[in-house]
Formats: structure tokens, C-alpha cells, sequence
């Protein structure tokens, strides 16, 4: 037995939630006894032993047309060949769009047992046990599964990851793909220069009480300062003064981040079961009887276009001197 | 064009969610149910195929009877018919495995999911699927055109889109994006009354494993009361975030 993991990386580059896969792997290992091997594909402009940090000492980089662009079966088909000639059952993989478009494919052609929307280590490894939220994070509930491959989807930023010291050795391997579905990549338009929201740290998100989509300089601003994603509630977004890519609540994009500051946004429940996994919240809005603040770590009670572009200020104000 | 539609019977988005006694289920006492709002995307977008292109629609949901309603809700929004299977959705390989023997049978062109339910938040069933009938999949659909044989869509990604093309059958996980919220349709009296008399199937389940076991539920911790902060010490927040929240 060993422990796969997926290392996304995008265009050539890794993020922290590469990092945080391959910390998850490497330590799921350790309980198992055994180790982990991460599968990165196409070419690397980073340099891939410093996955090493994360506790792998293994990294096997799968090049060639198959890898050019995102093909779910293809990353599936190279998941499985790995842990064929590796004794692989347990794969780790972070909850990313590309990830969880490949975890199910994966889950099939392996007759694995799929746990999704993980959001702690593994209790147990065998049979393998462990947390996910439930009711779009109103409730958590502990799986097993008893199947002889298991598959761990975790949640990107819900584990978290420590950086350590080591060195991974990094080999081209190769994999038979065999015929799969085609699809093909047309376009692939990614917004520059923006914080993905499922990964961000820090997320500044506003609301109804922006009263328009010309007001959010000063949420980007704060959001700029904190080094943080912007988001927005489900009506700001369906009104369109912000993309749907920025909607977080239940039916948009459930997030995790250390920080969540929520401007103007009243915190309807379905606004809530999106973000209440954020480790602190702050909220900020005109009505003290705004249900956010019953949510919230840290509440302001006051005009938002007054206290956000003073918080700014503080804020910049405060990393200068520290 | 034949279009499947999958369907999750899920509590309404406002529901406070409980759990039995001994934590071992969801306590569905008082809680409102309806279609998952993800899945609601992706019946307006086939409706509007059925519309303008001729498409074939049929819902389905594997669930007790109790989802009935929500199936003809379904079928009032515009589905011609509805098939349900009879058993509880517990287990994601076990309702994908269910979905894939009816598209087998009935020989769909396109199979539409919402990318995850509201409920158990699973997102494994239409990749799944997919994957059981060796057809693409495009998860995380946010645009859905149809032309013969060929579909054209947009995919959402880390930070960003991407465009594509796959040649039918095919799979999508649909999201908001395959109609804008404004679109979805809400069910008329007419499609109400004629919803009570369109087919509606049940089917009896195939067999099929249980990949997982389900263990304790519960909630998450309770927050602690929020520390107020005066609007004219924003310095106060700064100085709390930095050294209790440790978060800047």
C-alpha cells in the first residue's frame, strides 16, 4: 500500500493548495505506515522538490500531449496507472474545480470508496474514517469506507499546511492513458493579477448595502491591503454588478478562508452556510439588528463608506510599522 | 435530442438543519423540501432546449415516495416526464450506478446533474455516471450549447473559465451560469395542472454497493458572541485581528 496525491499545478506553477495536498498525503502516510508519492503533470516552472517541505519525498512529473490541457480522464487513467506500478490505494486529492472533476472518474475506475468535501485528517486509516461537511457546512458527519482503494477529496484551506524542511527527488515517469472521452479546449481564459476564491486567505466580500456595483473601489482597496479575494452575496451577483465567479453562499462557492470581512451583507442564512466555516469573521454593516453580527467574530456597526476606507487606512497604516 | 435531468429532493436553502437523537440521521421534522437549487440550472436550460430545439425531457430522482412533489414540481416547470427510483440516496456510487442503468436503457444524448446537492454536498454522481458510461464530462458547467451531434460549454476553473467542445452523449455538473438565476422558470398554473397528469414512473432499484458508511452526525461548534467594535476605532479591529485572530 502507498498514498497518491494529485499536485495540481497551474501553468507550471504550484499554489499553497499543492502544498496543502501533499502535507494531507504525507501524513496520511505516516498513519498507514507506508508513503506517499505525489503525480504532478506537463512541465514545471517551479522547482518540484521543494514539495519536499511538505513531508514527500517522491514526485513523479508525467509530460506529453496527453497532459496539455485538462483532460479529467486522462489525469484519472495516469492517477491509476501510478498506483499500479506503485501499490497505491489511497489517493489525495484537494478539492479544486480540476479535482473534483477528476476524484469521481478516478473513484470508478478503481472501485474505490469516494469521500468528498473532507474536511479534517483521517481519524482512522483502516478502515479509513474521517470528518466532511454536511448541509453546506451546517452539520459534519464521519465516513468510512471499507473498500480496498479509497479516495480523500479534502476541502482547499480547511487543513491548512506548515512548511517544514526537505527535498523531493523529482523523476519523469511514464503511464499508459488508453482511449478515453475527448473533449476539447477551446479557450482557457483565467482573470490575472485576482486571488482564486476557493484558495484565498482572505476574502473581502460585499453586499446589498454597496448600493452599486460603482462603489466597489474601496471593497477592492481593503481587499488589496489584506492581500485578499473579493467576493459578493448572491443578490449583488443575480443584480450583476458582480461576476457569478464571486458569489459565495450556499448555491455559489462555499469558502474557508482565515479571514471573511462582509460588508453590507445582512447574513442570510444561505449567505452564512457559505462562509461560516471562515476561521474569523468580521461584519460590518448599518443595521445592529443584522443577523451577521450573531455570526460574526468581530462586528463594526456604522456606515460602510465611512469605516471601510478608514479600516483601509489602518490597516496600511499598521503594516508599515510592523 | 433526448435530455436526462437528475434531480436531489434537498431541505429548502432556509432550512434550519437538525439531527435525530442519536445523531445518526438528518431529523427532517418541519423542514420544507425542494429541487436543489444547483439542479434547477440545468431543468431551465433543458426546458429551454425542449423549447427551441425539440429536446425530449425527462427528470429523474432516486427517492422514496415522499419526493413525488418534488418531481412534479419538476414536471410543471416543464420535464414531459418523470422517473423515479425507488430507494433512499445514501450512498453517492450506489444513485449514480441507478442513473447509469436507465441512460443505458433509454439511450439519453445528454445527462444533466447539478454539480453538487445542498445536502450531503457530495458532488460525486454525475462524474460518476459519466464515468460508469465512459461519456465526457464537463463539471462546473456555467454554458451549455447543443448543435447536432456536437455541444459547446463553458466550464468554470480555478480563477477563471474555460471553453470547450465534446460531442454528444455527454455528462454536465451544472452550476448557475447554464441560465442566470433571473431565467429559471417558475411553474404556471398551466404547467401545474398538466404536470398532474404527465407520466411519472417509478423503478425498482438495481443492485448495487454502498461504498461508504455513514457515522455520527453533528453540528458545528457554537461561535462565540461577537466583540463589538465602535465605528471611530477601526484601530481597535486592526490591533485584534493582529493579535487575538492572528490573522494579519
Amino acid at each position: 500500500m502507498s498514498v497518491i496525491v494529485y499536485l495540481e499545478n497551474w501553468e507550471g506553477k504550484f499554489k499553497k493548495n499543492t502544498f496543502e495536498a501533499a502535507q494531507y498525503a504525507a501524513k496520511t502516510a505516516e498513519m498507514m505506515g507506508t508513503d506517499a508519492i505525489g503525480v504532478t503533470f506537463g512541465e514545471i516552472s517551479d522547482d518540484a522538490s521543494v514539495i519536499g517541505k511538505y513531508g514527500l519525498n517522491k514526485v513523479i512529473n508525467l509530460k506529453g500531449d496527453d497532459f496539455k490541457e485538462f483532460n479529467n480522464y486522462k489525469i484519472a487513467a495516469a492517477l491509476k496507472d501510478v498506483a499500479s506500478q506503485n501499490g497505491g490505494d489511497t489517493f489525495i486529492i484537494s478539492g479544486t474545480f480540476n479535482g473534483k472533476a477528476v476524484a469521481p472518474v478516478l473513484a470508478i475506475n478503481t472501485e474505490a470508496g469516494l469521500i468528498t468535501n473532507v474536511t479534517e485528517m483521517p481519524s482512522s486509516t483502516s478502515p479509513l474514517t474521517v470528518k466532511r461537511s454536511v448541509f453546506s457546512s451546517k452539520g459534519f458527519v464521519e465516513y468510512s469506507t471499507e473498500a480496498a482503494n479509497r479516495i480523500i477529496v479534502f476541502i482547499p484551506n480547511s487543513v491548512g499546511v506548515t512548511e517544514g524542511e526537505g527535498s523531493a527527488e523529482v523523476n519523469e515517469g511514464s503511464v499508459s492513458i488508453g482511449e478515453v472521452p475527448a473533449v476539447n479546449v477551446t479557450e482557457v481564459d483565467r482573470v490575472k493579477g485576482k486571488i482564486p476564491l476557493p484558495e484565498a486567505e482572505r476574502v473581502v466580500s460585499g453586499g446589498r448595502g454597496m448600493k452599486g456595483p460603482d462603489n466597489w473601489g474601496m471593497i477592492e482597496d481593503l481587499a488589496e491591503v489584506l492581500d485578499a479575494g473579493t467576493a459578493c452575496s448572491k443578490p449583488v451577483s443575480d443584480m450583476g454588478w458582480r461576476p457569478h465567479t464571486e458569489h459565495v453562499g450556499q448555491t455559489g462557492i462555499a469558502i474557508n478562508p482565515d479571514l471573511y470581512v462582509a460588508i453590507g451583507i445582512s447574513g442570510a442564512i444561505q449567505h452564512l452556510a457559505g462562509v461560516s466555516n471562515s476561521k474569523t469573521i468580521v461584519a460590518i454593516n448599518n443595521d445592529a439588528e443584522a443577523p451577521f453580527f450573531k455570526a460574526a467574530d468581530y462586528g463594526i456597526v456604522g456606515d460602510a463608506f465611512e469605516v471601510v476606507p478608514k479600516l483601509t487606512k489602518a490597516i496600511k497604516k499598521f503594516k508599515a510599522e510592523n | 435530442m433526448k435530455v436526462l435531468v437528475c434531480i436531489s429532493h434537498v431541505p429548502d436553502t432556509t432550512s434550519k438543519i437538525n439531527f435525530t437523537a442519536d445523531n445518526k440521521e438528518f431529523d427532517k421534522n418541519g423542514v420544507q423540501f425542494v429541487i436543489n437549487p444547483y439542479d434547477e440550472f440545468g431543468l431551465t436550460r433543458a426546458v429551454w432546449l425542449q423549447e427551441k430545439q425539440g429536446a425530449q425531457v425527462t427528470v429523474l430522482t432516486v427517492g422514496r415516495a415522499d419526493t413525488e412533489p418534488t418531481l412534479r414540481k419538476a414536471l410543471a416547470i416543464g420535464a414531459n416526464d418523470a422517473i423515479r427510483i425507488d430507494a433512499d440516496p445514501t450512498d453517492g456510487y450506489f444513485v449514480a450506478k441507478q442513473i447509469a442503468e436507465v441512460v443505458k436503457e433509454n439511450q439519453y444524448d445528454l445527462v444533466i446533474a447539478g454539480r453538487e446537492s445542498i445536502d450531503y454536498n457530495g458532488g460525486q454522481v454525475p462524474g460518476m455516471v459519466a464515468a460508469m458510461l465512459n461519456m465526457p464530462f464537463v463539471n462546473a458547467c456555467v454554458g451549455l450549447e447543443v448543435e447536432g451531434d456536437k455541444a459547446s460549454l463553458i466550464r468554470e476553473i480555478d480563477g477563471g473559465k474555460e471553453k470547450l467542445t465534446a460531442s454528444l452523449p455527454l455528462v454536465v455538473g451544472g452550476q448557475k451560469g447554464l441560465v442566470e438565476e433571473k431565467d429559471l422558470k417558475i411553474p404556471n398554473m398551466r404547467g401545474i395542472m398538466s404536470a398532474r397528469t404527465k407520466p411519472l414512473n417509478v423503478r425498482e432499484a438495481v443492485d448495487a454497493d454502498h461504498k461508504v458508511a455513514v457515522g455520527s452526525f453533528e453540528k458545528p461548534a457554537p461561535k462565540s458572541a461577537v466583540k463589538m467594535i465602535d465605528a471611530e476605532n477601526v484601530e481597535e479591529l486592526v490591533s485584534l485581528l493582529h493579535n487575538e485572530a492572528k490573522v494579519i
